[in-house]
């Protein structure tokens, strides 16, 4: 069958679609965007988290026809309009700064579920940020990097939403940032 | 396969009469793992995420009209003072990914003996509307459940919402598991306190072929609260009280041994879930004066 959605804003159209094939597999497979990772197939892991309509979901575990008219955001399209072509979204520098990669394989899922908690709560407590995150896996960083580098961006966003607030209410810029590396 | 996109109700109800052995997709966090692994290779999927009504919710006067496709993450986020059993117990599936998808319905259609739904349905008092081409029925969700992984559906009927009492006492959900996230309870118990009519209600899960109420638990609390006065004076719950109930709950399970738990730890460990949830609904009750006659 052919399914047509929306990915980071470009219309898609993939062809000879199996009936039960998942969108992660028409992503990775049939247009090219191998960001999101497949590595359970079974909503265990969350390596392969997307935005359906803006909610996260595990994209191994919606079929590609229902994703069929709607609009899909994976990695590829954090750093859209962030910054100049080729740079990093916040969340994504965030994790760079912060030591939160190591084999990387999570990382993409954990940017999409990390930058959408930043959305809804731009400033989240350690139990917010804990339980957004509790869909996905990470075998190598122990998790405390990650946390790390999700506390970064949220300082960062606070501290750099400061200044375009003018008078004198003006919160002070927070200087919470924890040392990048170590 | 065939891939089948109903517009609406009645559409969906045409194209499972007309394909009977179809199997329904809504959060597809059941359906998608099957088909992943290639233990389920349908002729048909009928995708019921087009279909607005089953997604929607609606409060009346003593119930809740869930659609069967109401994502948990909006119970929890919408529904918690009316369903408060159920949003508790929608907190604890899966993670964000999996709430954001998974519904009720689903949670039926699977009719696993773990599913979290079913002990709070059970407890609050709940009916499951069905429907096909031939008509709508509702089933008390206590004779929804047929056996593990069955249920009361007939090949051409789907499961258009779950009508739940709206919660007029105290609820209280708690499970068993290895971690706080993504997990299949070892065992879960649900409990509800209806004080308008001076009842108590229980759900049971992972211990026994399908989800079940513990009557006879019920029935002695009932009688044991009235006897003592205590839905008047508030008083505490006597120990032997709650330790009597703990045991009947038990009496009511029939536990196995699998991977998640031996029988024996499973009994423990329901005693040791139906103390603990009496502990707090008694708590909240007398805390909050839920109907409570002399203040
Ligand atoms: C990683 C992971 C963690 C999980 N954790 C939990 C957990 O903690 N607790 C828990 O209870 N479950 C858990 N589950 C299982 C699953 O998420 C739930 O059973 C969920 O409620 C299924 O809902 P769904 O809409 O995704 O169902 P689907 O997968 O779409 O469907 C499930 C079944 O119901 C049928 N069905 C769906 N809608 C209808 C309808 N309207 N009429 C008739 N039949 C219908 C389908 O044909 C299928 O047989 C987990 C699953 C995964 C992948
Ligand atoms: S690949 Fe989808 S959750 Fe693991
Ligand atoms: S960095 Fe390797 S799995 Fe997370």
């Amino acid at each position: 069958m052919r399914v047509s959605f929306t990915v980071n804003g470009r219309r898609h159209e993939a062809d000879d679609v199996w009936e039960g094939e998942s969108l992660l597999f028409v992503l990775r497979e049939r247009l090219g965007l191998p960001g999101s990772k497949n590595a359970c197939e079974q909503g265990e892991c969350g390596s392969c988290t997307v935005r359906l309509d803006g909610e996260v979901v595990c994209a191994c575990l919606v079929a590609a026809g229902q994703a069929q008219g709607r609009e899909v955001r994976t990695v590829e399209g954090l750093a859209d309009g962030a910054g100049p072509p080729g740079g990093l979204a916040p969340i994504q520098q965030a994790f760079v700064d912060a030591g939160a990669v190591q084999c990387g394989f999570c990382t993409p899922g954990l940017l999409v579920t990390a930058d959408a908690l930043l959305e809804r709560q731009p400033s989240p407590s350690d139990a917010d940020i804990r339980e957004a995150l509790s869909g996905n896996l990470c075998r190598c960083t122990g998790y405390e990097k990650i946390l790390d580098a999700v506390r970064l961006a949220a300082a960062r966003s606070a501290a750099g939403a400061a200044p375009t607030a003018p008078g004198p209410e003006a919160p002070p810029a927070p200087r919470s940032e924890p040392e990048p590396g170590e | 396969m065939e891939f089948l996109r109903p517009a609406d109700w009645t559409e969906a109800l045409a194209a499972k009469a007309a394909h009977p052995s179809a199997v329904p997709i809504a959060g597809g966090t059941d359906v998608m793992v099957e088909i992943n692994f290639g233990l389920r290779r349908p002729d048909a999927l009928i995708d019921l995420n087009r279909i607005v009504e089953l997604r929607e919710w609606e409060v009346g006067a003593d119930t809740v009209r869930l659609g069967a496709a109401v994502p948990y993450s909006r119970i929890i986020d919408e529904l918690p003072t009316e369903l408060p059993g159920l949003a508790l117990a929608a907190h604890t599936v899966g993670s964000p990914q999996i709430r954001n998808r998974g519904g009720v319905g689903g949670n039926l259609g699977a009719a696993s003996p773990a599913g979290d739904s079913h002990p709070p349905l059970l407890a609050a008092g709940a009916e499951v509307e069905v429907a096909s081409v031939r008509g709508t029925r509702r089933i008390p969700v206590e004779e929804f459940y047929t056996g593990v992984k069955r249920n009361a559906l007939a090949p051409d009927e789907l499961i258009r919402c779950v009508h739940i009492k709206r919660a007029d006492g105290p609820q209280q959900f708690s499970k068993v598991g290895t971690r706080n996230a993504m997990v299949i309870a070892v065992c879960a118990f649900g409990l509800a306190l209806h004080p308008a009519t001076r009842t108590v209600g229980t759900g049971l899960g992972s211990v026994a072929p399908t989800p079940v109420r513990a009557g006879a638990a019920e029935r002695f609390l009932e009688q044991a609260l009235d006897e003592a006065g205590l839905w008047d004076s508030g008083g505490v719950v006597p120990p032997a009280v709650a330790g009597k109930f703990a045991d009947l709950v038990v009496a009511a399970a029939n536990p196995i041994d699998d991977v998640r738990g031996t029988a024996g730890y499973r009994r423990h460990a329901l005693a040791v879930l139906a103390r603990r949830t009496l502990d707090w609904v008694w708590d909240e009750y007398r805390g909050k004066e839920w109907g409570r006659a002399c203040a």
